[in-house]
């Protein structure tokens, strides 16, 4: 039955008690913390506040003021946008949806009070708790790397000031100079990302550093569009880029950030610029909250309740929920689904059966673009796929171009999903 | 087919055109090598060669008070209809599938400049030959359910038309039904938006349009 906040609190307490459904409190609004200010927090805490219509107290934890998106962050690289394209602020999240947004880091969970630590100091209670706190690094997964030589070998694998420092690198390099690039392993997040990255460091290149080397490092097999992305290279970069895949030492790689050197299974290289991806891991906090298994947080299909506390709730990158990929698309659409959960949870509004899609969009060359996608829904453990698509190589020029138009078409309408419309 | 059908043009324009027409403005360039002899608009008249309303779904030499060759006039009475197909074949080779037709036009060889031009035509017509069934377009649809399915749409398209996405909002619910029915039996294709339709029940494509209809 479908059952209203004003419905329930009119109702007596044997019947509520009876109904056991909806936790409602008895002074106060029901309280979500998220945390993680990005496609799944964002929009999971936009979600709540706007369709709960005050009904919930919604706060987000969101270190950063200004937020740089991860997805178009590679076109930046390559200069076809700037950097205040993919900047946002969470101005409109608190002026138009009332959302509390805190500026500060969460250093812990207590999952018995229910209640979240700052690092400020002080902590929030929550009935619900989201935690959409993306990736966090793992140590020593390219031996001589560390977060403190990422100045030297930047990752530019999380907006902002890294995606700058790469960019400044790519524009110093001395003509006929070498890019190299250590791509992480499975599961990671975007998988098409680090290919779309050399993709832009190729146009840059082409343009201002014709004679210029790209080497991938790269430990899997294959990859993510990987026809779509070697087709494009021949045709668009032919000559300027080599990948090294696990069969030729491509997965035995060791960095030395003071000598600028790659040790390629042995063969030590000195190189001009290098971006070290390492292997992934869900954000920390999800680990200090004893969420994890292994590198990622168990999570049940149907509303990305963790598998350890039905109280919270973990969203796209950190999340082992299946076969939907790490990308700020997915997480976009786990959000709603969370969203839609929680609410019910907390206020008795309908909740309606689980289920995602996912878009992801690659740009090889200006006006080259190419996607691949999916549709999912909850299976018994996991998320499952529905039905997929992908671009297909020999399309023409014309299709490349409208799918291109239609990635920043859908980076508008996601930033605007995720923070308002400004 | 139901008596009760609503044509694909109450559409208006946008939310058809960004499959299909998605170059409609190139379309509209291309157009401009046939402009010399066919009109196009409300005032359009026939001239040299017939006016180009309403092409798809139109017999071959099926206006009044155009005087077809004979050529056209035998093929329009063997049952030709101008649909996308009939006309790719067409445009790509005039004088090869009408013998002795009076369009004096070469052909025009690159298939995705006939597909764009096609499609632009497509977005002149009334009938593109899709109408929804009377029964699909009368379920009530839940707006509360919409308003969660909508969280699919929302992801592309945003409150305002995009670049290369089309706005989905201010739509009437008769014309967002037949858009998405025409996606979901493959009527118009686009990868995303075909693989996004298949997966809704004509239930929940009525419950976003009851929502849509509304929604800001």
């Amino acid at each position: 039955m479908t059952l209203n906040r004003r419905l329930f609190l009119g109702s007596s307490i044997a019947a509520a008690g009876a109904l056991a459904a909806p936790m409602v409190r008895a002074q106060g609004k029901p309280r979500v913390v998220v945390v993680g200010g990005g496609a799944g927090g964002a929009t999971a805490a936009r979600y709540i506040a706007k369709d709960s219509d005050g009904a919930i107290d919604v706060t987000l934890i969101e270190p950063s003021r200004t937020y740089y998106t991860c997805f178009f962050s590679n076109l930046y690289i390559g200069g076809l946008r700037d950097l205040q394209s993919i900047a946002h602020s969470y101005g409109t999240l608190a002026s138009a949806f009332g959302i509390n947004v805190v500026h500060d880091w969460v250093i812990g969970v207590d999952r018995d009070a229910k209640t979240v630590a700052l690092a400020s100091g002080g902590s929030l209670p929550y009935d619900r708790l989201i935690l959409s706190p993306g990736i966090d690094f793992i140590d020593d997964a390219v031996p001589g790397w560390s977060v403190a030589s990422q100045n030297a070998m930047p990752h530019a694998y999380k907006g902002g000031s890294q995606t700058e420092l790469l960019k400044a690198q790519v524009e110093a390099m001395p003509q006929g100079g070498t890019f190299a690039m250590i791509a992480p392993p499975n599961p990671y997040r975007c998988p098409p990302g680090p290919y779309e990255r050399v993709s832009m460091v190729a146009h840059k290149l082409k343009a201002e550093n014709p004679t210029a080397k790209i080497l991938i490092l790269d430990p899997k097999e294959g990859f993510s569009k990987q026809a779509l992305f070697v087709e494009g290279w021949q045709k668009h970069y032919p000559g300027m880029i080599e990948r090294i895949g696990p069969d030729f030492g491509g997965g035995n790689v060791s960095v030395n950030p003071d000598e600028m050197t790659v040790d390629i299974d042995g063969d030590v290289q000195k190189v001009d610029v290098c971006n070290v991806i390492p292997a992934q891991k869900a954000g920390l906090i999800a680990e200090a909250a004893g969420l994890t298994e292994g590198n990622w947080a168990p999570v049940n299909p149907t509303d990305l309740s963790s598998t350890m506390d039905e109280n919270i709730h973990v969203l796209g990158d950190a999340a082992a929920q299946g076969a939907m990929p790490k990308s700020g698309f997915a997480a976009n659409s786990q959000a709603k689904v969370c969203a839609n959960a929680v609410r019910g949870a907390l206020t008795g509004s309908t909740v309606f059966p689980a289920r995602f899609s996912n878009t992801c969009w690659s740009l090889i060359d200006t006006d080259d673009g190419v996607k691949v996608g999916a549709t999912y829904e909850a299976g018994e453990t996991e998320i499952v796929a529905l039905d997929t698509f992908v671009s297909q190589t020999n399309e023409t020029a014309e299709v490349r171009e409208e799918t291109y138009d239609e990635s920043v078409g859908w980076y508008q309408a996601i930033t605007e999903d995720m923070f308002g419309q400004a | 087919m139901p008596n009760k059908a609503i044509p694909l043009t109450v559409l208006a324009g946008s939310l058809l055109a960004e499959p299909v027409l998605a170059q409609e403005s190139d379309g509209e360039g291309l157009y401009q090598q046939c402009i010399a002899c066919h009109q196009l608009g409300p005032d359009a008249d026939n001239l040299v060669g017939p006016h180009l309303n309403d092409l798809i779904g139109r017999q071959a030499a099926g206006l009044d008070g155009y005087l077809y060759s004979p050529a056209m006039d035998a093929a329009g009475a063997d049952g030709l209809v101008w649909t996308t197909e009939t006309l790719d074949a067409f445009l790509t080779d005039p004088s090869g599938t009408v013998p002795r037709t009076s369009m004096g036009y070469g052909g025009m060889a690159d298939p995705q400049e006939r597909a764009t031009l096609i499609a632009f035509l497509t977005s002149q017509s009334a009938n593109v030959g899709f109408a929804v069934d009377a029964e699909i377009l009368a379920l009530k649809g839940d707006p509360a359910y919409g308003e969660y399915l909508s969280g699919d749409c929302t992801a592309c398209h945003a409150r305002d038309a995009g670049e290369g996405i089309p706005a989905i909002t201010g739509r009437s619910r008769d014309a967002f039904v037949t858009v998405m029915q025409a996606y979901k039996q493959g009527a118009i294709t686009h990868p995303v938006m075909t693989m996004m339709a298949s997966r809704l029940s004509n239930e929940e494509i009525a419950a976003l349009a009851a929502y849509f209809e509304n929604a800001e």
